[in-house]
């Protein structure tokens, strides 16, 4: 869930609107995918235990502070762009609940996308100092959104199961390959740089050839050691264990009120 | 263990138009009928999505076992009158 | 007719309170007890941020100026919003009943709006009527909710309810400004009867009027705003030669 706070600084007063909304999309893609769990036998309260305890994994990405207007952008241009590719080839998985919820998935998230690419567009477009802050946002999401397609085919421990059940539909490379060949010709309309020097299109295969990614990063942040992941975790809980005394209460009222109908 | 508060489990069908069916679009949590209501329009049909929301609580809900598919649903292949799509209508009628 | 400062005070009053109640609102996104909680509370944010930006354009174009400017560009002293919009969230029940406090004024100021002979208001309070209405049923339900709920539920907002209760009075001492657009003494008696059933309804009673806090309307605020300022307008401050965003 890419929750952070709701005390992002805002920038116009048709941003607010927008930002709003789409941090509002993704608790809803959060509650989309948990009824798809539960359809499975765990409940919700039971998915954000185990997120809490550590258990559970969620998207590297999330353990990168955001803190300038601009990552907002590239947030929503790369992020969210990689997440569609990832999703789109997920509306055909095998398992229907999950299918769905990724259909109305796809559909926010390309709001999202565009919404961010609009954002990058209007800062490459700007001032000075704008277009600045757009350079420093994609030099610091480029690699952790290469990142969010998972480790490399020979290193990934579910796909070949999640392949063979068909849950996943194509392998973690490959959709990379699909992320960055449809993303280096979008940040050349930016006029931004793209942070890979071995990064050039490979007139042979068609497809553009990248760098190394730093895989010992990539699973320091997975197990607990980005930036944020602490602060993540208990914001989570936070939100729980806040959120405890509500959740008994209106179960309580409602109990009261279906006693009062039965007498 | 900690208290378990988790509300009940609803499933969710709106009716995206008039003369539509109510269609099954996903699930929530509410304590009562009229949570589940609202939480439903502002989850599900917060971008103009419907005319009409129908909440029931999932355990009301009884499916069909996907084991007994065979015996559920094949038999109606076979069975054309059932998929009219053979009627012969002239070519003058575009529509009908 | 009154004279278009004064017109123009009273669009700031209403936009404001929504902005900065809306603000209030959007900082629970991603918090709250139930994710279909949380998004409840954004709809509700979203809907008061869309009201206000309507308000500012008109000011906008009575001042030849953009909505950002308007929004982006005043300190506090110039922000006129109910003190109550602008105090912190604290815990849900507090956040709730804020909430449902302001819904019912904000809901009974609408219906009169809707009379009024101002082609303007007339046709943002139309718009802004129907989602208010949804406001006061959720917050309304939830005040019932927690009031009725558990011991514990009842304590937490019996006490919020006792820290609210006197910024409520700010909401019907209204001046020249308000005087000649709406009838407080009617809005007043109206909103109490409202409030008093829902009170009970919860199991609730109204604390005893003390001394009323005031000053939003006039400029003078609590500490909190200036917070919300900086976290609201640090963009826009800090790239003052950036033409767009």
């Amino acid at each position: 869930m890419n929750i952070t706070s709701g005390t992002e600084e805002e920038v116009t007063m048709d941003e607010i609107g927008t930002i709003t909304d789409f941090i509002q999309d993704e608790a809803g893609h959060g509650l989309y995918l948990y009824s798809a769990m539960e359809t499975l036998g765990k409940s919700r309260d039971q998915s954000l235990q185990e997120l809490i305890d550590g258990k559970a994994k969620y998207s590297s990405i999330f353990n990168y502070p955001t803190t300038s207007w601009a990552d907002i952008g590239a947030i929503g241009w790369l992020v969210d762009g990689a997440a569609i590719v990832n999703q789109v080839a997920l509306q055909r998985t095998s398992y229907g609940p999950y299918a769905r919820a990724m259909v109305k998935i796809c559909k926010e998230e390309s709001f999202h996308q565009r919404q961010g690419f609009e954002i990058m567009m209007t800062l490459a477009n700007g001032t000075k100092a704008q277009k600045q802050m757009a350079q420093e946002a994609l030099n610091k999401i480029w690699w952790p959104a290469l990142m969010m397609f998972g480790p490399s085919d020979k290193e990934s421990v579910h796909s070949q199961k999640s392949m063979a059940w068909k849950i996943k539909r194509q392998s973690n490379d490959e959709l990379r390959q699909e992320f960055v060949d449809m993303t280096v010709p979008q940040a050349e309309l930016l006029g931004l740089t793209i942070p890979d020097p071995d990064l050039k299109f490979n007139k042979k295969t068609g497809h553009y050839d990248f760098g190394p990614i730093n895989w010992d990063e990539f699973y320091a942040v997975i197990h607990g050691h980005g930036p944020c992941n602490k602060e993540r975790l208990e914001a989570r809980r936070k939100a729980q264990e806040e959120g405890e005394w509500v959740k008994e209460a209106a179960l309580a009222h409602a109990k009261k009120q279906r006693n009062l109908n039965a007498a | 263990m900690k208290k378990d508060n988790q509300w009940p489990l609803w499933e969710v069908f709106i009716r995206s138009k008039q003369g539509l069916n109510h269609k099954h679009v996903g699930s929530l949590h509410a304590t009562d009928q009229q949570m589940a209501i609202k939480n439903a329009r502002d989850v599900y049909a917060r971008r103009n999505e419907g005319v009409s929301i129908w909440v029931v609580k999932s355990e009301h809900i009884h499916a069909s076992s996907p084991d007994k598919n065979d015996c559920f649903f094949d038999p109606a292949n076979d069975k054309v009158y059932r998929h009219p799509t053979f009627y012969n209508i002239p070519d003058q009628i575009d529509h009908m | 007719m009154q004279n278009q400062a004064s017109y123009i005070t009273f669009l700031t009053r209403l936009a404001d309170n929504n902005l900065i109640l809306g603000h209030r609102l959007s900082e629970w996104c991603g918090h709250g007890p139930e994710l279909e909680q949380d998004i409840a509370l954004i709809n509700v944010a979203l809907d008061l941020i869309g009201q206000s930006r309507f308000l500012y354009q008109k000011i906008g174009d009575l001042e030849q100026k953009t909505e950002d400017q308007i929004a982006y560009f005043r300190d506090a002293g110039q922000f006129y919003n109910l003190l109550l919009c602008e105090l912190p969230n604290e815990h849900f029940g507090t956040t709730i009943l804020r909430q449902y406090l302001y819904d019912q004024f904000h809901y009974l100021v609408l219906e009169q709006l809707i009379s009024s002979s101002d082609e303007f208001l007339v046709s943002y309070a139309k718009k802004s009527i129907k989602e208010v209405e949804y406001h006061v049923m959720q917050s309304k339900a939830w005040v019932i909710r927690l009031g009725d709920g558990t011991e514990k539920s009842h304590q937490k907002i019996k006490a919020s309810l006792d820290k609210l209760w006197p910024y409520t009075d700010e909401f019907f001492m209204m001046d020249s400004v308000e005087d000649p657009l709406l009838e407080a003494e009617k809005i007043k008696k109206q909103w109490l009867v409202k409030v008093n059933q829902t009170l009970s309804e919860a199991t609730l009673e109204a604390p005893e009027q003390t001394w009323p806090q005031k000053g939003g309307k006039w400029g003078k605020h609590t500490e909190h705003l200036g917070f919300i300022l900086a976290d609201m307008q640090f963009l826009q401050r800090a790239y003052p030669d950036a033409k767009a965003w």
